[in-house]
């Protein structure tokens, strides 16, 4: 596929790694602490983990992964609140398969959907704004769901169903934003970060000019970077670049997609469609300020929240489930006392475990599980 | 959900969409956010994009992903082969 293998060439990787290791060996010179460098996104810590990078970097860099999965970090209550609206009778609830499986705390849509509600996955929003159209003695609701990168599309479907005059076709709104979610990692005491990889498709959006305070106020190098294995290692070499030459800038790693204003008419649908929530719930993470957002009250008429007066269903996380001291970067997803025992991809008692791009289930698909689990053992023994 | 394909704009069918080829599959997307108000909706014709959930978000810049590609080719001169020893897991 253009665009894509020739951003997965092996020649180019191995040339890459050794850049690397010897740029790293560098940055090590003056410092004894090892590199922690986090990837914001969900998608880069798929690539990593499909392609093995951890591997093939030397021992001082470890890579943190971050909270940027929005499957992972949605809570139990908001699952419920779906399913609350999906059994309406008169209601088709539509969603991106990814949210699914996502344990509510009884049910998953999944469950939900096998005990009769009328759930269906679709690919986009305007899927959904299409069964609105053919369903019209039906109230379509469309679980709209992600960061930045998705807000554009469900915004646009929103503006096109007011523009047709459809009134059979609601949103129910889970959107979070990136920046207030980098902030509170930043500002975090335990976080000892030396560097990020920054959400290529978020920047896409967003542009720029949003992650600069990263670099200006935390003095920290950014790289916004693509998704394939190359990008990655390429982002690396520019982070370990900017350290060595004590520099912290943002930088740009994925021109060919993302340029430095973002995506005017994208931001447009999103600014008028949208306005912040003053605190949205995460999964692991607690409140986060400013973190979500909401439809604006002149669109009342689309909004699930309004329509079935939806409050605010809080129900803790599981207790067994340490999936917020793993999104914060405590804990590795294997030193977790669930996992790979009740929690596995089949049957995740965690998000972090349900979604491909959570880091729980790339350790399980991608790493040795039994050697995981018994490094746990002895480490829990000693 | 998070993740893009790339496809070729083939065909436009409204104001608002267009026909993608993405590896030999067609499918309709929506283009409003790769409008060019100054030029004409026809001009996509031709132009690579990434597609997200049924929208295409990003017009890709080909001379920039070669400038990428050349940068990349450029690092370090051909090395010989060297055995690495996996290690376990990730990190």
């Amino acid at each position: 596929m253009q665009f894509v293998d020739e951003f997965r060439d092996p020649q180019a990787a191995k040339r890459m790694q050794l850049e690397i290791e010897q740029l790293a060996a560098k940055v090590m010179a003056n410092r004894t602490r090892k590199l922690q460098i986090m990837e914001f996104c969900g998608g880069h810590t798929h690539t990593i983990f499909r392609y093995g990078i951890g591997q093939l970097l030397p021992d001082c860099i470890e890579l943190v992964h971050g909270p940027g999965c929005p499957v992972c970090v949605l809570p139990r209550g908001r699952v419920d609140d779906c399913i609350e609206i999906a059994q309406h009778d008169n209601v088709i609830f539509t969603t991106f398969g990814d949210a699914m499986r996502v344990p509510g705390a009884n049910q998953s849509l999944l469950d939900a959907k096998a005990s009769g509600a009328d759930i269906r996955m679709v690919y986009s929003p305007m899927d959904a704004l299409n069964l609105a159209q053919k369903n019209p003695e039906k109230e379509v609701v469309f679980f709209a769901l992600g960061f930045e990168t998705t807000m554009p599309s469900t915004a646009i479907t929103l503006l096109r169903a007011q523009k047709l005059g459809i009134t059979n076709f609601s949103l129910f709104c889970n959107h979070i934003t990136t920046v207030p979610t980098i902030k509170s990692i930043l500002d975090s005491p335990e976080m000892q970060l030396d560097g990020f990889i920054a959400p290529g498709h978020v920047s896409m959006v967003v542009g720029e000019a949003p992650f600069e305070f990263v670099s200006q106020h935390y003095h920290k190098p950014l790289v916004i970077t693509g998704f394939e294995p190359l990008d990655i290692l390429q982002s690396l070499f520019l982070l370990l670049k900017q350290l060595s030459e004590n520099r912290c800038e943002v930088e740009n790693q994925y021109k060919r997609v993302v340029t430095s204003q973002g995506n005017d008419a994208g931001l447009s649908a999103m600014s008028q469609v949208y306005e912040s929530r003053p605190f949205f719930e995460w999964r692991g993470l607690g409140s986060i300020e400013h973190s979500g957002v909401k439809i604006r009250t002149e669109f009342a008429q689309f909004d699930a929240e309004v329509k079935f007066n939806i409050g605010n269903n809080n129900i803790a996380d599981p207790s067994s489930c340490q999936c917020g001291e793993v999104l914060k970067g405590a804990i590795r997803p294997w030193q977790c006392k669930s996992f790979g025992n009740q929690c596995n991809p089949q049957t995740p008692m965690g998000a972090l475990m349900v979604s491909t791009e959570g880091a729980c289930a790339a350790y399980y698909n991608y790493g040795d599980i039994d050697q995981l689990i018994a490094l746990r053992n002895v480490n829990e023994v000693a | 959900m998070c993740l893009g394909i790339p496809g070729k704009i083939v065909e436009i069918t409204s104001e608002a969409t267009a026909i993608v080829d993405i590896c030999g599959v067609k499918r309709t997307v929506e283009i409003t956010c790769v409008i060019n108000p100054n030029s004409t909706v026809e001009s996509l014709i031709g132009k690579w994009v990434l597609i997200h959930v049924g929208f295409a978000m990003s017009i890709i810049d080909e001379q920039e992903a070669q400038s990428t590609l050349d940068l990349l080719n450029q690092l370090g001169e051909l090395e010989e082969d060297r055995t690495e020893s996996p290690t376990e897991g990730g990190n």
